[in-house]
């Protein structure tokens, strides 16, 4: 019997039970689709997480004021201000792997346009702070130094608080908005930025001068920095090391000895990643093991189907056997059902799997990840349960003896 | 001339834990070609299994047999569904056929394990229905035929492989008188074409249209006689 042949007679067999094979393959099916739909929705996690933190920077590293000591109860990180802007000027010189530094102040306040009103973060900073955060600036234009130095009353705009403000498509150049009654000038609108990895909107921002901020706006600090530093390091290779380098910096600047308690604190944004994409690999690891569970599961739907087929067609293959069908030719044939079975059920499994991926990407908003590899192993692993979970049923069939088999009612 | 079927001393022991059930103890037989044999005994005589062996569907535990002048006690499995298929046709008394096949199909069978290709094998199929008188039932299914009907598709399928030797167990036992004669008539007719037919029945009615009359009892041949055959119609009557 050839090949061909085989295949027409385990069709033909289906086909006579057509609800039973379609039941049977529906194991398969949803087992193929699960595994492929849920590493599509593992892999559209971990690049939502990649982008989160591609918008926040990498090579970030956030420096943060120490705590404050007051009658032996100890205040939180930034409790306290304890790094000064000669700190920060120590960093930009003498760390060799710091690329960009610059201090970040931040308050809540109301702003005010002529006639809307919306509170927002304000941030006062550098031209630095936008390269280091890769924000550029979409219309208008940027802060610059000099701005810094003659401590201008100009402002940027994250585009929610320009659209809180101003109305959605209406340009805020040129604009006045008032903050604690100092009036500002819109020049820049800033690119979207979209939401931090903790679900912050970056948007939702004005930013200032940090002279300004600090003349206008804010309690005076003296030298001390009311806010952080935030820092991006050469190469992303190097952020642990910049790290080191810049607390070891500061621990000598601020004469912390051996032993004694940093008054500061370094997040490294880049630990922080890897943790959160570890993280979504773990659940997309998880999801695709359930989801070859199923599969399993279908698997053994094929065997328990193929055993009651062996059985009931026992003398099927008693009269198979007599006109000259050989054990191997049976074993051929039933073997042959069970690949059909879940080839089938594979092959509607990938295109089941890859309609519900796309229409979870649609509905989570993310970006649709279809990874070819689990395609293929998907319905490589299908055809492999159908063999193997096929085998044993088909030597069964095989190895009836014919005289009995002959006489089953 | 080589007998088609021959048996020395064949022995068919079965083991049911301690005890020994010798099914054939020691049966010799030479059939030679184009003869009508009948096989008669009582159940548990030993004749159903004495067809198995001959059918290739069962080996001897002891002794050898030669059909067709070759050796075929020794055989493997594999080897035995290729005897079946080239040498031996079956035709039993519930009929065997595939459910929901149609009759050209189930006539196909033998020649799709044969290797047949597709056009030919409809063609021997058809040939062989036509030759059974069913020419104008190709396509329909054995719960759309009568009993009498559904054997003369058995009897087409055993026949289109152009076989040696056609074994037949019980034939006309699910069948009427009248429909039973049809159904002697072929296989009588198939012996005027040089096809060897050996008859397994517990009938000696049925019996009396062979030309040779072997008697089981106990695993043994008992009697083994030559007749003068009577005619199907005579016998029912």
């Amino acid at each position: 019997m050839n090949p061909l042949e085989i295949l027409r007679v385990a069709i033909r067999a289906l086909l006579r039970n057509t609800l039973r094979s379609f039941l049977t393959a529906l194991g398969i099916i949803i087992g193929v689709a699960a595994v492929i739909a849920m590493v599509a929705i593992g892999e559209g996690a971990k690049a939502q997480v990649e982008a989160q933190f591609a918008a926040m920077g990498t090579n970030l590293l956030i420096v943060m004021p120490g705590s404050a000591m007051a009658g032996g109860a100890r205040g939180g990180f930034g409790s306290q201000p304890t790094l000064t802007y000669d700190d920060l000027r120590a960093i930009q010189t003498e760390v060799p792997s710091v690329a960009l530094a610059a201090p970040v102040l931040r308050m809540q306040a109301q702003l005010m346009s002529e006639d809307q009103n919306w509170s927002t973060t304000v941030q006062g900073s550098t031209p630095d702070y936008l390269a280091i955060r890769s924000w550029r600036v979409l219309r208008g234009v940027t802060l610059t130094d000099s701005d810094i130095d003659s401590g201008a009353k100009v402002m940027l705009l994250g585009q929610t608080a320009a659209e809180k403000l101003f109305g959605p498509s209406a340009d805020p150049i040129g604009q006045l908005v008032r903050v604690r009654n100092v009036p500002f000038q819109v020049v820049g609108l800033l690119e979207r930025k979209g939401q931090s990895p903790m679900g912050q909107d970056y948007d939702d921002t004005a930013i200032v001068p940090q002279s300004t901020f600090r003349a206008r706006l804010a309690p005076s600090l003296g030298n001390f920095i009311g806010g952080n530093i935030f820092v991006s390091v050469k190469e992303q290779a190097e952020t642990g090391k910049a790290q080191q380098q810049v607390t070891a910096l500061l621990r000598d600047r601020h004469r912390i000895g051996r032993g004694g308690d940093d008054d500061f604190s370094i997040r490294n944004m880049a630990e922080v990643a890897s943790a959160q994409q570890e993280g979504a690999q773990t659940l997309s690891t998880l999801l695709a093991s359930i989801a070859a569970v199923s599969l399993l599961v279908g698997g053994i739907g094929i065997m328990n189907i193929m055993l009651v087929s062996v059985t009931e067609r026992t003398r099927e293959i008693g009269i198979r056997m007599a006109v000259g069908a050989s054990p191997g030719a049976i074993l051929a044939q039933f073997l042959a059902e069970s690949l059909v079975l879940a080839l089938l059920g594979g092959l509607v499994g990938v295109a089941l799997g890859t309609f519900t991926a796309s229409q979870l990407s649609v509905q989570f908003g993310w970006v649709l990840k279809l990874r070819p590899d689990v395609i293929a192993l998907a319905s490589g692993f299908s055809a492999l349960v159908g063999v193997g979970f096929g085998l044993y049923p088909a030597l069964k069939a095989s190895r009836l003896d014919p005289i009995a088999a002959l006489r089953f009612d | 001339m080589e007998p088609v079927v021959r048996l020395v001393d064949v022995e068919r022991v079965y083991r049911l834990g301690e005890v020994e059930l010798k099914a054939l103890a020691g049966v010799s037989l030479e059939v030679p070609h184009g003869q009508l044999v009948a096989i008669v005994g009582a159940s548990g005589s030993g004749k159903s299994t004495l067809m198995n062996v001959i059918g290739c569907l069962d080996r001897p535990t002891a002794g050898r047999y030669f059909l067709d002048g070759k050796d075929v006690s020794t055989l493997g499995r594999a080897q035995l569904a290729g005897v079946r298929n080239r040498t031996l046709g079956f035709v039993f008394q519930s009929f065997n056929l595939l459910a929901r096949t149609s009759a050209v199909e189930n006539v196909e069978l033998p020649l799709v394990y044969g290797g047949l290709g597709g056009k030919e094998r409809r063609r021997r199929a058809t040939e062989a229905l036509v030759q059974v008188g069913l020419g104008d039932r190709l396509d329909h299914q054995p719960t759309q035929l009568s009993g009498g009907q559904q054997q003369r598709v058995a009897i087409a399928r055993a026949l289109v492989n152009r076989p040696r030797v056609l074994l037949a167990d019980e034939p006309t036992g699910a069948l009427d008188s009248k429909t039973s004669v049809e159904v002697m008539t072929l296989l009588v007719g198939l012996v005027a074409t040089g096809i060897t037919v050996i008859l397994v029945t517990h009938s000696h009615e049925v019996a009396q249209v062979a030309q040779r009359v072997l008697t089981m009892r106990d695993g043994k041949i008992i009697a083994d006689q030559l007749q003068q055959p009577r005619s199907p119609g005579e016998v029912a009557a």
